[in-house]
């Protein structure tokens, strides 16, 4: 009979709590998802405006993306995706599918004098995962800017990729590709950067935290790379192009020509013709 | 005559014993350097003045909130799932507190993250439950909780001044001294005193907070008469 009473007591006391919660739970939902939806959308923004963009109101993050960015999903060979939602993309549940079948988001913001396309980044920090989005510009060369963010870094070290404009910074005006063409991404480089264009400083006390940055850029930039050959075939190959649409590689002869002047450069040839073959089917691909 | 006792013992609502309940914490019976509770907590927030100011607030609710339900409901409790309930009722205020968060201040609630779940495992919550809360009416629980909850959050915010003004040089993200581009926290070279000044990395990191606490609890024993050579 005692115990009775116990269990009818602790029966009571979680039914009335379990309804609080979700009672508040649910009134608080439609508030959160907003909430988070705009802080995802600052984070964009800030890869390009840095710490100005999280001053900004909601009004005016709107305002910005409808008007300026333009959102795109594209898959692992580099086609864009019709009928997706960028922002609905969960960077945790993509990287759990094969890497064939991944879809990432890329935002193109029309800035005044350029493009600057907004890539998603995703990796492991120390503790827990690390993501965040960095902005390229129109060469697909230069960095613009970078945001970051974590699930559980430590605050004051492997926290500061987030909190320190300082760190951030750095990565302005960083190449990911190298003189010779090659795709090299960007290195937090513990003890400080040695070479300026391919490499940032480490954190002091946060190693494991700038090695999984380092990671992080270089493997979700990499998938990002057939799509940016499409819009500039070549790229691989460091030519200084200019930005061009895909409608420009249309016919088979701009094709040909590519070929010739790619094979007469370099001294291993073979290498040089199978990597641009390979490019070229998929932008022959991206064509049909 | 009867009048009077009566009065007496119903107690007033801010009467004497009401406001030490409030003033003691603060100084005299403060939960972290004389009871030694919550140290955990202070360790690894109080990095940055700010995120420990809002998390002193969530303390104080939480622990004012918790004292006053628990205080009510401590007759009728059976004494079997005491702990049990107390956990429950803690465990609640500190989920209500972080959904509000997260619809009222979303950056906040980012920065803070884990800090405030770990809320729950507070001893001060815990141990003010045990000792005040279980054997005292509602109203003066819920002062004594108030009154906890600013002693704690009193010395964090200290904490978190000397801290953050050392380890980094700047106080709630303003730069005051040594150099802002060695500030791991800002990017500009804003205005700032003492540029020589280099940051201590030793504040940033979570063990500085215990020399703190310990030079606080120092200062404070030499300062207050009353806690002289009690242990």
């Amino acid at each position: 009979m005692q115990n009775l009473k116990v269990y009818l007591y602790v029966l009571i006391l979680t039914s009335v709590t379990a309804l609080v919660l979700s009672l508040l739970q649910e009134s608080l939902k439609d508030v959160h998802a907003k909430n988070e939806a705009f802080a995802s959308k600052k984070d964009i923004l800030a890869s390009i405006m840095g710490a100005e963009a999280r001053s900004k109101s909601d009004e005016e993050v709107e305002t910005i993306f409808s008007t300026k960015v333009e959102a795109l999903v594209i898959d692992a060979e580099g086609k864009v995706v019709k009928g997706k939602d960028a922002a609905a993309i969960k960077m945790a549940d993509e990287m759990k599918k094969s890497e064939e079948a991944r879809n990432y988001p890329l935002y193109i913001y029309n800035g005044a004098d350029e493009k600057v396309y907004i890539l998603s980044v995703y990796g492991n920090g120390l503790w827990d995962k690390i993501w965040g989005f960095v902005a390229l510009k129109g060469d697909l060369n230069t960095l613009a800017g970078v945001s970051f963010d974590h699930k559980s870094e430590t605050p004051g070290l492997g926290a500061l990729i987030k909190d320190s404009e300082n760190f951030k910074s750095k990565f302005v005006g960083t190449k990911i590709f190298n003189e010779e063409g090659d795709y090299v991404s960007v290195k937090v480089r513990k003890g400080g950067a040695v070479d300026k264009t391919h490499e940032v400083d480490g954190i002091t006390g946060a190693t494991v935290t700038s090695d999984g940055v380092t990671d992080m850029l270089y493997n979700s930039i990499a998938a990002y790379l057939p799509y940016f050959e499409t819009l500039k075939p070549g790229l691989m190959k460091g030519r200084e192009s200019e930005v061009e649409e895909v409608e420009e590689v249309t016919t088979e002869e701009n094709d040909t020509i590519e070929m010739d002047s790619l094979v007469n450069d370099s001294t291993s040839v073979l290498d040089e013709v199978e990597v641009d073959s390979a490019s070229m089917e998929v932008a022959q691909d991206s064509m049909q | 005559m009867a009048e009077a006792t009566k009065a007496a013992e119903k107690g007033t609502l801010f009467g004497k014993e009401e406001r030490q309940l409030i003033s003691d914490p603060l100084n005299d019976n403060n939960p972290v350097t004389v009871q030694v509770l919550g140290i955990c907590s202070a360790l690894a927030v109080t990095v940055q003045v700010v995120p420990s100011f809002i998390l002193a607030i969530a303390v104080v609710f939480v622990c004012a909130f918790s004292n006053l339900i628990v205080s009510m409901l401590r007759n009728g409790m059976p004494k079997q799932v005491r702990m049990i309930v107390q956990l429950v009722v803690i465990a609640t205020l500190v989920t209500i507190v972080e959904l509000i968060l997260k619809a009222v201040a979303y950056d906040s609630y980012k920065q803070l993250s884990v800090f405030i779940g770990l809320i729950i495992t507070n001893c001060i919550i815990m141990g003010r439950l045990e000792a005040f809360a279980m054997a005292n009416k509602p109203w003066r629980s819920f002062l004594d909780g108030i009154g906890n909850g600013l002693g704690y959050g009193f010395i964090i915010i200290a904490i978190a001044v000397v801290r953050e003004l050392f380890g980094s040089g700047s106080l709630a993200g303003f730069q005051l001294i040594g150099k802002a581009e060695t500030n791991p926290l800002l990017a500009t070279d804003e205005i700032s005193w003492l540029s020589w000044y280099l940051h201590n990395n030793l504040m940033v990191l979570p063990a500085s907070a215990l020399f703190v606490i310990g030079v606080f609890i120092w200062i404070q024993r030499s300062l207050n008469r009353k806690l002289v050579d009690i242990s």
